[in-house]
């Protein structure tokens, strides 16, 4: 056993450990655990690297820099972990896919100063010789390519959630042409570079990479935020493989692929969910269709207050809480996790329908929930609740708009329609916590406001959730 | 609108179209309801209880909609208003006269039995409700005459085998036989010409015999069709094989607009043992067993009992009421789209135009046929505007093709790739596999953790930049430092924010 063997050993352990991190995290029970695998497998693969590169006679002024830039980013990192608000987490997410990707251009760019710029160098002669020289091309090519999209897309994502950057979706003339020509330009620069590896290539397919990872997410209503995220997840992970392919080390192809992978089958559940075509996910700018449609006349809508909903609520033998985007961004989970436990103490039986893609981010709500101590086996998701809400007393929808429109399953005309939703309307009573009577992300007028069944309580909605709180 | 409850004028006839329970939902719609005096008295509702939901105890005819089981008597029709909607089991299906006699009134007449057999008007179908409880009640009745356990024990006097039942038609009501048979511990066999039906009596406990046909096909309107000599001669020759060996028989094929099939010949009966019962709850429709009686339970010379009572939904009047009520409050439900207690019939709905029989005085019978077997219609307001295809499950051939493809382009490019990368490959194309089937079940609540776990994970293209820093190159060395920089950030980050996340989910 020579240290290279070891390495090699020592990677492959570390891939396995990742699939059970990954395989870990799809329970709750065992989720912890597999944090903890995916811990230990992150921590052996960098030990193997680090023992590697001293083996390979690393400069001294190397090593301390590599010292110096994992601690760095270790602080970094674990200071942005403490601070974040979890409303804030689909943000940090798209800001650390970016980073992914924004290093594997820069192991791209490392592979082609390292071997196409010095074709006489020891290492590129080796690769001539064994006829790998074109591949090795090809593969910085591709990694340069795929991790510049995943770069400007996590930014343009970042921004738009964050609300620095407008989240309606950007039309410009032919998008798809752009898209499609972009592609097109990347494979015929990638013959090319591969015959005559130049720098201006790499450039080039650099910048363009760099605009198509823009233009593709900004493209992308905001509504559809969750999908872009998880898609850009899959593409971190296939930008980690091709950097893998690139540098020939097997621990990062399959931890890439992995990624990649399941960042993939996430994003066509969610797809799914939203009854989306998967294939117009990925390429770009799917929430078009998603335009305001011409107003109809659906009516009055009713006005309540605080003080009728709470003896509403505190006379209810059967609530269901369906959260959105609205409660993230009102701060209002504590203030819904407190009601939730008073009406429970009152034998109210209080549950959450969770819709596939409320939030921003898969899964948001069930995060903000739990970390407001809403207990998880009452939260609930579509398929679990959705014909309970005819039994229902009260449902409250606190922030979500779309997810609960009655047009996606009765208005074929809609441009959601056919997405599943939260049939709230079944209930006898439905409250909707509401800033204003403007529309959702989709654009979309929402005929539940104007139900029989259904008043409105206007204003923040943390402050509401807490009005009714005193009320009770 | 004031809505008039019935009081059954058949005798015999047990139910009653509204229950407190029912009354309580349709006041709910909007209405008010008058019941008149005694109406629930046969299904043990008294009249202080429809009082005590709402409703007024009073003339039934004074109402807009006037809601009754049966086909009312004569003098009953007479007393309806203009324009009054009745809605019943009008039995307008089979009965040309009562069609008839309905359309020379000024009324409009819905009739409950002809709705469609589609899943959107499935809460309203009134054969299927009633026909739950027959069955049952059937395998009561038999129980009831036959003179020894359903289930087999072993006990200290001896050693008691179980029934053998076998029920003929496994539709609703043959389902509800199997399922009450097997639930009294007997031995269920069940014959049906529809092999789809195979698993439904497999999943309550009962064995499917089928008969070998070359012509079995699914049906299109949900119902079973009769079939042709060739496929009666080999059914016939199941059930003379079967018959002597059961103890209690359990017929329910019925044929709508058709007189029952005889499955059951008079040499078979005369082949089954004495004291075995046979149900022929075709009875009222022809028949299923030669020598049957509608209403009647006779004995044969070889000691075999035949009931064939007609009204064995009415024998549990309180239950069959209280579904009967609820298809009728659904029914109105669909009808009363604002809930404002007013009648409003939409033709343009597949499941109201089926039902109605004359409107305004005028004639609207027959309905036009309804498909149930394809695709669900679009709802009633959808009926104009375009309707998206339904999105089809991908068929096997289409799967078949892309996997070949798939296959070929793996083969061809792994073929020709040099044997470094050869290798590469394999690992990636195993790696793509294993991330599909390890996310596959991933709980919903966890898909945030789940991405920021991935997340950190893909971090590991820190290992790309470690290996590339400090060979001598100093451009190489500094892009590489930042790459480190950045993925570590991503890998401590991604990790820690994920324990953050996962110790906040707690059970309560």
């Amino acid at each position: 056993m020579n240290i290279e063997s070891a390495s090699y050993a020592a990677y492959i352990v570390a891939a396995l450990l990742f699939i059970l991190a990954l395989a870990g995290l799809s329970k709750h029970e065992s989720a912890k655990a597999g944090n903890y695998y995916g811990i230990g497998g992150m921590a052996i693969a960098l030990i193997a690297t680090v023992v590697l590169a001293i083996d390979r006679d690393i400069e001294g002024l190397g090593l301390g820099l590599l010292v110096a830039a994992v601690i760095l980013g270790a602080l970094i990192g674990l200071q942005l972990a403490r601070t974040v608000e979890m409303t804030g987490m689909p943000e940090l997410i798209a800001l650390l896919h970016s980073f992914v990707g924004l290093a594997a251009v820069l192991v791209g760019w490392n592979g082609y100063l390292h071997i196409e710029a010095h074709p006489h160098s020891f290492d590129a002669r080796v690769l001539e010789h064994a006829d790998l020289l074109g591949i090795h091309s090809a593969e910085v090519f591709i990694g340069v390519f795929i991790g510049a999209v995943t770069f400007t897309g996590s930014i343009v994502a970042n921004l738009k959630l964050s609300a620095k950057m407008k989240s309606a979706p950007l039309v410009l003339p032919g998008k798809n042409l752009i898209n499609l020509g972009a592609l097109v330009l990347f494979a015929a620069l990638t013959v090319w570079f591969v015959i005559d590896p130049q720098l201006w290539l790499l450039i080039v397919v650099t910048i363009v990479a760099l605009a198509l990872g823009w233009h593709l997410v900004a493209s992308i209503g905001g509504g559809d935020m969750p999908v872009v995220v998880s898609m850009l997840n899959s593409y971190s992970g296939w930008a980690a493989a091709a950097s893998g392919f690139l540098l020939n080390n097997n621990l990062l192809i399959i931890v890439g692929a992995l990624v990649g992978s399941s960042g993939a089958y996430l994003s066509y559940i969610m797809c799914t969910a939203m009854n989306r075509s998967f294939i117009s996910v990925i390429a770009g700018g799917f929430g078009i269709e998603a335009g305001p449609t011409e107003a109809t006349d659906y009516g009055e809508h009713r006005e309540t207050n605080a003080e009728d909903v709470a003896d509403l609520l505190s006379h209810a033998t059967s609530v269901i809480i369906t959260p959105g985007y609205g409660m993230a961004v009102a701060q209002a989970q504590y203030g819904v996790a407190q009601l939730t436990s008073k009406l429970r103490d009152k034998g109210v039986d209080v549950r959450f329908g969770i819709h596939p893609v409320a939030g921003r981010l898969p899964g948001h709500m069930n995060v903000l929930l739990a970390e407001a101590k809403v207990p998880y086996d009452i939260v609930l998701e579509l398929d679990e609740i959705n014909d309970d809400f005819a039994d229902t007393t009260v449902v409250l929808v606190i922030g979500a708009n779309d997810t609960v429109n009655p047009a996606a399953a009765e208005d074929p005309s809609s441009p959601i329609a056919g997405m599943p939703v939260l049939s709230v309307w079944e209930a006898e009573n439905v409250i909707v916590f509401k800033r204003s009577m403007a529309s959702g992300y989709a654009g979309v007028q929402n005929p539940l406001f104007f139900r029989d069944n259904s008043q409105m309580l206007f204003g923040d909605a943390k402050d509401r959730v807490e009005d009714i709180l005193r009320a009770l | 609108m004031l809505i008039g409850v019935l009081r059954e004028a058949q005798t015999g006839e047990t139910r009653v179209a509204a229950t407190p329970a029912t009354v309580g939902q349709l006041l709910k719609l909007g209405y008010d309801v008058v019941v008149e005096t005694g109406a629930g008295a046969a299904s043990s509702f008294a009249d202080e209880a429809y009082v005590e939901a709402g409703a007024t105890i009073g003339d039934p005819f004074d109402a807009d909609i006037v809601l009754g089981v049966n086909n009312p008597a004569d003098q009953q029709l007479d007393q309806l208003r203009q324009n009054a909607t009745l809605i019943g089991i009008l039995n307008a299906r089979l009965d040309e006269a009562v069609v008839a006699d309905l359309t020379s009134r000024q009324i409009t007449a819905l009739s409950m039995d002809a709705v469609p057999r589609i899943s959107r008007a499935q809460s309203l179908d009134v054969l299927s409700s009633m026909a739950n409880i027959a069955g049952y009640r059937a395998v009561v009745e038999a129980a009831h005459v036959f003179g020894r356990f359903f289930t087999g024990q072993v006990t200290a006097a001896g050693k008691v085998p179980p029934a053998t039942v076998l029920v003929a038609g496994a539709g609703v009501a043959g389902l509800a036989a199997i399922g009450a048979a097997g639930s009294l511990g007997a031995v269920v066999k069940a014959t049906d010409p529809r092999p789809e039906v195979a698993d439904q009596v497999k999943s309550l406990g009962g064995e499917y015999l089928a008969v070998e046909d070359p012509e079995a096909e699914v049906s299109a309107t949900g119902y079973a069709k009769e079939m042709g000599d060739d496929y009666n001669a080999r059914a016939a020759d199941l059930y003379s094989k079967t018959v002597p060996d059961v103890d209690i028989i359990i017929t329910t094929a019925l044929i709508p607009g058709r007189p029952a099939p005889r499955l059951i010949t008079a040499e078979m009966v005369a082949s089954m043992k004495s004291g075995s019962v046979i149900v022929d709850m075709a009875a009222g429709s022809g028949g299923n067993v030669e020598g049957s009686v509608p209403g009647e339970a006779i004995t044969t010379e070889n000691g075999v009992t035949i009931i064939g009572y007609t009204d064995l939904a009415g024998r549990l009047p309180a239950q069959a009421s209280q579904l009967y009520g609820t298809n009728l409050v659904n029914l109105l439900k669909l009808m009363t789209p604002e809930k404002d207690g007013r009648l409003v019939l939409d033709f343009d709905d597949v499941v109201q135009r089926s039902i109605t029989v004359v409107r305004d005085g005028e004639s609207t019978w027959p309905p036009p046929p309804v498909q149930v077997s394809a695709a669900p219609s679009a709802p009633a307001a959808a009926a104009e505007a375009p309707v998206k295809e339904e999105k089809k499950p991908a068929s096997p051939l289409r799967t078949g093709a892309i996997v070949a493809v798939s296959a070929l382009v793996m083969f061809v490019l792994i073929a020709i790739s040099p044997d470094q990368l050869q290798l590469n490959l394999t690992v990636f194309a195993l790696a793509v596999v294993i991330g599909y089937y390890v996310i596959g079940k991933v709980h919903h609540a966890l898909h945030t953790p789940l991405m920021s776990v991935t997340n950190a994970i893909s971090g590991i293209i820190v290992v790309g930049a470690l290996e590339t820093i400090g060979q001598g190159d100093g451009l190489i060395t500094a892009v590489s430092f930042v790459a480190i920089l950045l993925a570590s950030i991503n890998v401590f980050g991604g990790f820690a924010v994920t324990r953050r996340m996962l110790a906040m989910f707690s059970r309560s």
